[in-house]
């Protein structure tokens, strides 16, 4: 089929333009470098950020530092009128209630992960999931008013009955005021429930067929296989959502300092108010006198962002060897 | 397989333990809806229009509003957007379209770890950027510590949004001639406006109810607070204020707000998802 | 640019003449000549010394197994492939007489236009993706835009399916009318060539022969290079056509010669169906 009949006469390519010089006007408007630079500099922006928020966190802690050195941690006196300052209540308080607010939201958010990802249907599953993630978008200080209003009432009815039977542990005894490091990590564990919950989801279904048919082909039940194939292989996504959830829960503020009592005392038992690193800096800042003070406050949001890093990182380095999970929040 | 396996024991832990998941689904559906239901009852009953028009009442009186905490938060929500977004989506095009390598590595971690900075310690930071050096907090300085939360979400919500967009459309419009840029503004981002508005108004959802990083930057007021540069009240603070305060009335104010807030909170994000959903339908025909 | 001799259709690849056909027959003039072409995707080298003319208002068709360096040599063409990081290209390209990496690149792609594998309308309208490339082109004044829109996608075929829904989405039409509006965008530019890269392989047999009946339509407006895996497609459309194996062109022939009567045993397998 070769044609030998030209149909219409070609044109010569000087007459398209392809050799004309560029004018300032085309370079710039097909310009990628410019719109490159541009980009750059707000994706910069963000280190720049960083860096400012580190060395502000660190110039602006130095009174502190100098005067206190590794002491400040460890040691338990908060005294703001002699200008002694030492952390540890806070540090306690603050360790104590995340930790207890973990032990109550990983099983109950890995249950109801397990329930989402593996037993509820895809459509009433992602319906769920949509409203438990409306509770990750309840602002904190809602959450301190439902603390305040609901959650301490209803304890004040339930803890009696409670130390009557379990009020010879030390960790349940002494008298209950409603405000306490009990109230603060129930508190807490319902704010970190939903990141255990939806980031767990994830995983799981994102676990292959294969790793279930394997266990399946043997006569498991649905549980075992769950239990003994599904949640294994996805051990790292959930892991990194738990340390996800104990980052927020440390540098929660504002409904942990509605309902601990903000007391800078160490006790030992739950149910005594106490007072947290976060708790304290939102409570004295605007009323610190003197910069000692000021910077003793300072640097008690420094630890508080190093150790929130810290686990931060830990949850993005592992969920970032799980690929395609996007981490809500 | 004969028909006893597997044995009893482990067909009775087998329902139980998946009873038990569902108990535990249920109880925090529960949760949600004790939450959610006692603020609609206790803020809704609390409601009137003076809440919205009045400045608040000297203590102890009843009646007023907090018509100038719902303007602060609006000025400083406008502010945080106008800090927040274009970086945002600035940062999200460099990373989606230009940044390779270890810069891409860099900043999205960097990103990611700035997102998980506690909100009590960007308040730290804004105040010693922005209100030790002015002698006094203001508007400004609550907006910019808004606008620099804003920052990591936007970015990394318009950087995911655009990497979604398919390589055969980048191909399609450098094909008929157009540059990288021309690309990215006239085929890429139109092709992904619709999840970048609805990334970007969570991202304002999700910073209107921060209270701790306005603590020491916005602070609060009982009065209008004309321009940018003097404190200014908010609905978040104002809940933490009157929620610990011990006068009955400022209770009701705090539940009132609340609900104000949360309402407010809710209607962006269904509305956002409506934007997404409207997106995805356009763009599948 | 002058007409040239059949038999210099390939330095390296000797065209054979069937019987029935002038052994003299004059091509019109060089659209590209391709000399000592070599390609890399970082140290993987996908073409390896191709050498051949693709000559003007012809329809030439590139053929061969998966991964034989036939879309990668289209891709060259309007250097779509330096959009891909760690790409190298050796050897030369002549655009006319002109070397194609002299031009800018946005510029060179508006005169060789380019229809791809899946059909990939831009989330606009019918109407604004037809007119996407007009708009680029700050001369071209707005009132000529809907004009052109028009004769496009007549020549696309297109314009009696689509006429009454111009403004709607152009996701909205069938799979075989996307991969015409594509066709259509990529005409409305006036292209001196158009490169097609594998059209038909996502589409059903009615739409691929509404897609066929068209290149015959355009070939006379400007030339054309097909990539294609199917071959009776190949020898349907083409006039010429070049056997690729493993990134090297293993015989350029008239394409009635290439399917009846090959030179090399490498095409005979491939066109008999024993590999690939």
């Amino acid at each position: 089929m070769a044609n030998t009949v030209l149909a219409t006469p070609e044109v010569p390519f000087e007459s398209r333009g392809l050799d004309k010089k560029q004018t300032w006007w085309e370079r710039l408007r097909k310009g990628d470098e410019v719109v490159h630079l541009i980009t750059l500099a707000g994706g910069w922006s963000i280190l720049v950020i960083t860096g400012l928020l580190v060395q502000h966190l660190w110039v602006y802690s130095r009174l502190s530092r100098h005067a206190f050195g590794w002491h400040f941690l460890v040691d338990s006196t908060w005294d703001p009128v002699n200008g002694v300052f030492g952390a540890w209540p806070f540090v306690y308080g603050t360790v104590v209630t995340s930790l207890l607010a973990l032990a109550i939201s990983i099983p109950i958010g890995l249950g109801a992960a397990i329930f989402l990802a593996e037993l509820a249907p895809r459509k009433l599953s992602n319906a769920l999931t949509f409203l438990i993630e409306l509770l990750a978008a309840v602002p904190s200080v809602i959450y301190g008013l439902i603390g305040i209003f609901l959650l301490i009432p209803v304890l004040f009815n339930v803890v009696p009955y409670f130390q009557k039977y379990f009020g010879w542990l030390p960790i349940f005894n002494g008298t209950f005021y409603g405000v306490s490091y009990f109230s603060a990590s129930i508190v807490l564990s319902i704010m970190v429930v939903p990141f255990i919950i939806s980031i767990s989801r994830e995983v799981l279904i994102s676990v292959p067929v294969s790793q279930r048919e394997a266990m399946m082909a043997l006569g498991a039940t649905k549980w075992d296989v769950t239990w003994r194939a599904v949640v294994p292989y996805a051990r790292q996504g959930i892991m990194g959502s738990i340390f996800l959830s104990l980052a927020r829960a440390l540098g929660e503020t504002m409904a942990v300092t509605m309902v601990i009592g903000n007391v800078a005392q160490v006790s030992t038992s739950l149910m005594a108010p106490g007072y947290t690193i976060a708790a304290v800096i939102a409570n004295e800042f605007t009323e610190a006198t003197g910069d000692l003070y000021l910077h003793a406050l300072i640097e008690l949001g420094l630890v508080l962002f190093v150790v929130t890093m810290i686990f931060n990182a830990l949850a993005r380095l592992l969920m970032l060897t799980m690929k395609g999970h996007e981490v809500v929040g | 397989m004969s028909a006893s396996y597997p044995p009893l024991s482990r067909k009775i832990i087998n329902v139980a333990m998946l009873a038990l998941t569902g108990l535990c689904t249920l109880l925090v559906l529960a949760v949600l809806l004790t939450i959610l239901g006692y603020l609609l009852w206790k803020g809704a009953s609390s409601l009137n229009i003076a809440f919205f028009t009045k400045i608040p009442a000297p203590v102890g009186q009843s009646g007023g509003g907090v018509e100038n905490a719902i303007v602060g938060t609006l000025k400083l929500l406008a502010l945080a957007s106008a800090i927040g977004v274009p970086i945002g989506l600035l940062g999200g095009i460099y990373l989606s379209e230009f940044a390779g390598g270890w810069s891409a590595f860099t900043i999205r971690y960097t990103t990611d770890l700035l997102n998980g900075v506690p909100s009590v310690v960007m308040g730290i930071f804004v105040y010693t950027l922005v209100v030790l050096p002015m002698h006094h907090f203001s508007t400004m300085a609550g907006g910019i510590a808004l606008g620099i939360m804003m920052i990591p979400i936007a970015l990394r919500s318009t950087e995911d949004f655009l990497r979604a967009v398919p390589r055969s459309l980048r191909e399609g419009g450098l094909a008929l001639g157009a540059s990288k840029s021309e690309t990215i503004f006239t085929i890429v981002i139109p092709a992904a406006i619709y999840g970048i508005i609805t990334g970007i108004m969570l991202d304002i959802a999700r910073v209107a109810g921060e209270t701790a990083p306005l603590l020491f930057t916005a602070f609060g007021n009982l009065y209008d607070s004309p321009g940018w540069m003097q404190p200014t009240a908010s609905l978040p603070v104002v809940i933490y204020n009157y929620a610990i305060s011990p006068y009955d009335v400022w209770h009701q104010q705090a539940w009132a707000a609340g609900f104000v807030l949360l309402s407010g909170l809710l209607v962006i994000s269904v509305v956002s998802r409506m934007v997404l959903a409207r997106g995805k339908k356009l763009s599948h025909g | 640019m002058k007409p040239f001799d059949l038999s210099q259709l390939s330095r390296a690849h000797e065209v054979r003449f069937s019987s029935d056909e002038p052994a003299d027959e004059k091509l019109p003039w060089p659209q590209f000549t391709v000399a000592d072409l070599n390609f890399f995707y970082g140290s993987h080298q996908a073409l390896r010394g191709i050498d051949l003319i693709v000559p003007n208002k012809r329809v030439m068709a590139f053929i061969g197994p998966s991964g034989c360096g036939k879309t990668t040599l289209l891709r060259t063409f309007n250097r779509m492939n330096e959009t891909i990081p760690g790409t190298r290209v050796e050897g030369s390209i002549r655009l006319g007489d002109k070397d194609l990496f002299s031009f800018p690149a946005t510029r060179l792609r508006r005169v060789v236009g380019m229809v791809f594998q899946k059909p990939s309308p831009f989330p606009k309208s019918i109407f604004d993706n037809v007119a996407y490339g007009l708009r680029l082109d700050p001369s071209i004044r707005r009132n000529e835009i809907a004009d052109k829109v028009e004769q496009s996608l007549r020549r696309a075929a297109l314009w009696d399916e689509v006429k009454d829904k111009l403004h709607q989405s152009a996701n909205g039409i069938s799979g075989g009318q996307q991969q015409r509006l594509c066709i259509a965008r990529a005409l409305a530019v006036e292209p001196e060539v158009l490169l097609l890269d594998e059209p038909c392989s996502a589409l059903d047999p009615i739409s691929t022969a509404k897609i066929e009946d068209l290149l015959f339509e355009i070939k006379n407006l400007c030339t054309i290079v097909i990539v294609t895996h199917n071959m009776l497609q190949a020898a349907r459309v083409a006039d010429y056509v070049g056997f690729f194996l493993n990134g090297e062109l293993v015989e350029l022939n008239r394409a009635k010669q290439i399917f009846q009567n090959p030179e090399m045993q490498q095409t005979q397998d491939y066109i008999t169906g024993r590999f690939g």
